[in-house]
Order: C-alpha cells, then structure tokens, then sequence
C-alpha cells in the first residue's frame, strides 16, 4: 500500500537560525516593518510503501531519526496519509 | 604508517591530502573508495574536505552511511586514527564519532581566509607535537562551520582541540570566523585518536603554499603512532 507524507524539519527553539534571521532583516527592508521572528526549516514529501498505518508510522519515523533529521540540531513534525496508486507525490 | 584518504563522490581535497601526505610527510599513502568494504590495512583514515554528496539534506549527513564508515567506526573503536578535515569533520560529526553538529555560518557567506587557531590540548593524535597555547595559521574554506552542542554532551564526549584566536592568541569574537560555539574550531574523542577541524592543514604544509603550520598535525600524527 501507498503512502504519503510530509515530514517538516525545524532548528530547535534556541538554535541560532542565520538563514531566518537573514530573511527578516530582506523583509523589514522591503517595508514590511515589525516582523519579529523569521525561523527557516525544511519540508520533506515523500511516497513509500507499507502494509499498514501502523508500518507506515513506524518506518516514516525511523527515516526522521536516522537520516532526515539531525536531533543535535533540529526536530521534526510529520503527518502521513494514505496515497493514491500511480500518482506522483500527490503534494502538490 | 600507512595514511588512507576517503574519496566521496563530491570530496574535492583528497589530492592535497595525498600530497602531502606523499611528498612532504614522506609516508606511504593510498586512496579508499567510499564503497569499500574495508580500509585496505592503513593505520589512519583521512576523511577530506568537500561536499560529499552535494552537501544535500545536511553537509555530511549523507556520506556518514557510506559503506567505509562503518570500517571507520570500528577503526576508530579499536584506537586507529582519524583526522577529519572540514567536510570530513562534518561527517564525524554526522557519524556521532565526534558531538554536536554544524549550523551555516553565522554571516551566511562562505567564509575563504587565513584564520589563527590556538591549540587547547597536546593530548591528542593529530597534536601531540603542539604545546598547549601554541597559535597556528590556517587557511578555512566553508559555508557551515557554526558549531553547536549541547555543551554537556559535549564536555562528555569530546575535548576542544582548537579555537579560533586572534595573532595574540585571544579567543574573541571578531577572530571568529562563523559564528561557532566558544569559537570552537576542531574538537577530539576523549581518547585522543579521532580528531575533527573546519581548517585545512594540509594545504598549509609547505612554504611555497604560505604557510607550513598546518604540517605539526601529520606530524604529530606520525610520532603518535611510533611512540604508541
């Protein structure tokens, strides 16, 4: 069976982000005054196969600890759903 | 001892290991495949700079389930050395031989300077020949060399080898060149045997290069190993 998911990737609260801490300074210099706080993460889609939901949860988050995501650095979130056969992502 | 150099689809710094390596430490030196099975019998694994693997997901993130890195490992757990240079600290890192894990710089640009570092420990492999204080000018070339831990993870599994420094020898933050931790520029295992740092050495080993304070870690490297 199909699934799909999206895994999202941030920097831990605390962890020093210079790519958002970059984007905030290009937005206040586009006017867009009194944006506190920009944090830059990653989105992940993926499609894999697995017999069942509770296969499915148990691979996506073994992917996000081992490879996906750093655990020094970051945490990860993700949602997963049953895909459509032969389709692309389906994230779109 | 024999000196084995890591080449990574996307490592770019190999050749000036070897070089070194070859024509300068006067040693014998061989390239492994980052497919190997096994590390061919040298005594110590250098993992180059670069960008192995494109630096996607994470720099190093990729290259530290290469198949030679579990032989790495366990050359590593058996006492054998391991120097990682700049990329090739990215994936001790990433491969937990080493604690912590690199943020892009803190400027964002890629950071391509002499830097001056000052070495906090004498016992380690790669400075056994350093006396501790000792300042050594180094050439750097990276984009994520802001490095962060948690400093008691860190404090128990690691020591500092380097810090940035100013020509005095100061650790302030204008001598820092990303942004990283306490200024940390390379860090050891606490037995001394894996040592990472975002400076080059090995293009910093012969006068008609600039500098020659980089060859003290092959060096040290050598004696270490004769007077284990």
């Amino acid at each position: 069976m199909r699934w799909e998911a999206r895994v999202l990737v941030r920097l831990k609260a605390g962890v020093l982000d210079p790519q958002g801490a970059a984007t905030r300074s290009a937005l206040e210099s586009l006017g867009f005054s009194g944006v506190e706080e920009v944090r830059v993460g990653k989105l992940v889609e993926l499609a894999f196969q697995a017999p069942n939901r509770e296969e499915a949860e148990l691979r996506l988050a073994q992917m996000c600890h081992k490879l996906l995501a750093n655990p020094v650095i970051e945490v990860f979130e993700y949602a997963l759903d049953a895909g459509r056969e032969g389709s692309g992502c389906g994230l779109a | 001892m024999r000196f084995g150099i890591v080449v990574f689809p996307g490592s770019n710094c190999e050749r000036d290991c070897y070089h070194v390596v070859d024509a300068v430490l006067d040693s014998p030196v061989r390239y492994l495949w980052h497919a190997d099975a096994d590390l061919s019998g040298v005594d110590c694994v250098i993992l180059p700079g670069g960008f192995s693997y494109g630096d996607y997901l994470r720099p190093g993130a990729i290259a530290r389930f290469a198949r030679i890195m579990r032989a790495v490992e366990e050359h590593a757990a058996r006492g054998g050395l391991v120097l990682g240079i700049c990329n090739g600290f990215q994936i001790l890192l990433e491969a937990g031989l080493l604690p912590g894990a690199m943020l892009r710089n803190r400027s964002l640009k890629f950071q391509c300077q002499d830097v001056f570092v000052r070495v906090e420990t004498a016992d380690t492999a790669f400075t056994s020949m350093c006396r501790p204080g000792q300042i050594l000018r180094l050439p750097i070339k990276h984009g994520d060399g802001n490095y962060h831990a948690d400093p008691r993870d860190l404090a128990a599994r690691a020591k500092v080898v380097f810090r940035y420094c100013d020509a005095d020898g100061r650790v302030v933050p204008e001598a820092n060149p990303n942004g990283s931790m306490d200024g940390i520029a390379g860090l050891a295992n606490l037995a001394g045997n894996v040592v990472g740092l975002m400076p080059h050495p090995e293009v910093c080993a012969e006068p008609e290069l600039g500098g020659t304070d980089g060859l003290v870690l092959l060096a040290s490297a050598l004696r270490y190993w004769e007077e284990r």
